[in-house]
């Protein structure tokens, strides 16, 4: 197993800025707008962004959730491994609101889907958009697309792309590894 | 995550520790699931469960067909008194015509104790025992355990006293396998006619005092009076069973400490608790029903997940 960096900590933190950035061009002070960070992986990237708006921006209405997709995945029986839950925190209204759904990398987009289908448990929001660090092009197997990318990548059917963050791996890096 | 030890779920004495927390994991995030405005999640809508009720129930069928449809389950209901079985069947004919029917799941409540370890061994099917006579009931000990988790943190460490109807109780039992699984201490209190010869060897104290008893515990279980399954009168009245083993406001009150009132339903008011104290704060009766459909949730799921397409 093989492993090649794509990102280090410095790259990481400016994307990430450069990320907060084009969310406030869209969404000015976030009075309508919530952000949701998908279980597990997508709510590292969530809560990072949302302390860049809330300190560096000075943006004070930032609605933080969390959206566990376990309940809604299409693969339920069919993986070796049984799929494992997480909690979901949605504290707020989203009836009507400007979602903006965060995750990781997005692959296959059939997680993307997921969210989409678990959301409307919640209400009828007026907007989803979508924001991912890692865009893994060429890899869809729906038609799904993010509005707000980090980094596109090209991968390969035996390569995985693994996001690292300081809060939980110890380090901020996005590495390309061959399995 | 690690998965069920079981492919059945007949009893509370086939699980382990780590199964009882697995499905009470499964189970906060399905409590979370049905406080949603909209309460259902799409995760086993290519699963068929049959619901086979071979004796009478209300809130265990309620509660089951209803965690069955919140994770959007095709459902099948059949009660044993406009059916077949009646006219002579056997349990595995009934339930292999139903299973002919492509049905993946069976829930069952059956009168005799034993029926649902018999039918896992001669059908395909994911078995759930909702009750099996006086034997097992494991869901109704499982929502028990977590409604004690729920209310005071934990379950492991506390003093839990089941009393009443101990004799003719199947949650008695699985309570009692359940509670000591989690590492609590357990109690049964009643009269020594509704008493089991053999309960000393569960390995749970017995007592005739209900005051001593309630001094003793955290967590008081109340049980029905079973009068339709006692054939011979085990106590001389409701009134003189009320009398000793009923629980009253007045009762509680006298107590030094404030402990957790359970009863796993239907309620004689007036005969084992008061109405007053069925009511009451300290009582975690309507929470138990709730749990009971995230509990049943939780390992619907768990199980559906180990059969394979």
């Amino acid at each position: 197993m093989s492993q090649k960096v794509l990102l280090n900590a410095k790259e990481v933190n400016i994307i990430l800025h450069r990320l907060a950035c084009q969310l406030i061009e869209k969404h000015n002070d976030f009075s309508n707008t919530v952000l949701i960070g998908l279980q597990p992986r997508g709510v590292f990237l969530a809560n990072r962004l949302a302390k860049i708006l809330k300190e560096d921006y000075k943006v004070k209405n930032v609605q933080l959730g969390y959206l566990d997709i376990t309940f809604y995945r299409d693969d339920f029986r069919r993986g070796e491994k049984p799929l494992e839950a997480n909690s979901t925190k949605i504290n707020f209204l989203v009836e009507d609101k400007d979602i903006v759904f965060i995750d990781d990398v997005l692959h296959t987009g059939r997680s993307i889907r997921a969210a989409l289908t678990a959301i409307q448990s919640f209400g009828r929001p007026n907007e989803i958009e979508l924001l991912t660090l890692i865009d893994r092009r060429f890899s869809r197997h729906l038609p799904i697309q993010p509005n707000y990318r980090g980094r596109q990548v090209d991968v390969i059917n035996n390569e995985k792309v693994k996001v690292n963050w300081k809060e939980n791996d110890n380090e901020d890096s996005v590495y390309l590894i061959e399995k | 995550m690690s998965e069920l030890s079981v492919n059945h779920l007949l009893g509370i004495k086939y699980l382990n520790k780590k199964d009882i927390q697995l499905i009470f994991e499964t189970a906060d995030h399905f409590k979370e699931v049905i406080n949603r405005p909209i309460k259902k999640v799409p995760s086993l809508r290519d699963i068929t469960i049959a619901n086979l009720f071979f004796e009478n129930s209300t809130r265990t069928k309620l509660s089951f067909e209803l965690a069955e449809k919140r994770l959007s389950a095709d459902v099948i209901n059949f009660s044993s008194a406009q059916s077949s079985v009646k006219k002579g069947e056997t349990l595995i004919d009934t339930v292999n015509n139903i299973l002919s029917m492509k049905v993946d799941m069976v829930v069952m409540r059956h009168p005799n104790p034993g029926a649902g370890v018999f039918l896992s061994k001669h059908v395909k099917a994911s078995i759930i025992n909702a009750g099996d006579g006086a034997h097992e009931h494991p869901t109704q000990a499982l929502l028990d355990s977590y409604s004690i988790r729920e209310k005071l943190g934990e379950v492991g460490g506390k003093k839990v006293v089941i009393v009443g109807d101990i004799l003719h109780s199947r949650v008695a039992l699985s309570n009692i396998f359940a509670l000591q699984l989690q590492g609590a201490e357990v109690m049964v209190c009643g009269p020594k006619t509704l008493l089991p010869k053999y309960i000393n060897k569960l390995g749970v104290k017995v007592e005739t005092n209900l005051i001593k008893a309630l001094n003793w515990c955290d967590v008081a279980n109340m049980l029905r009076v079973q009068n339709e399954r006692m054939d011979i009168s085990y106590f001389p009245s409701t009134r003189e069973y009320t009398q000793q083993f009923g629980v009253n406001k007045e009762l509680l009150d006298s107590l030094n400490k404030e402990i957790t009132i359970m009863h796993p339903g239907p309620i004689n008011r007036g005969v084992e608790i008061t109405s007053d104290v069925a009511d009451s704060k300290q009582a975690i009766i309507l929470d138990q029903v709730q749990n009971g459909v995230a509990i049943r949730m939780a390992a619907i799921y768990l199980l559906a997940s180990k059969i394979k397409q």
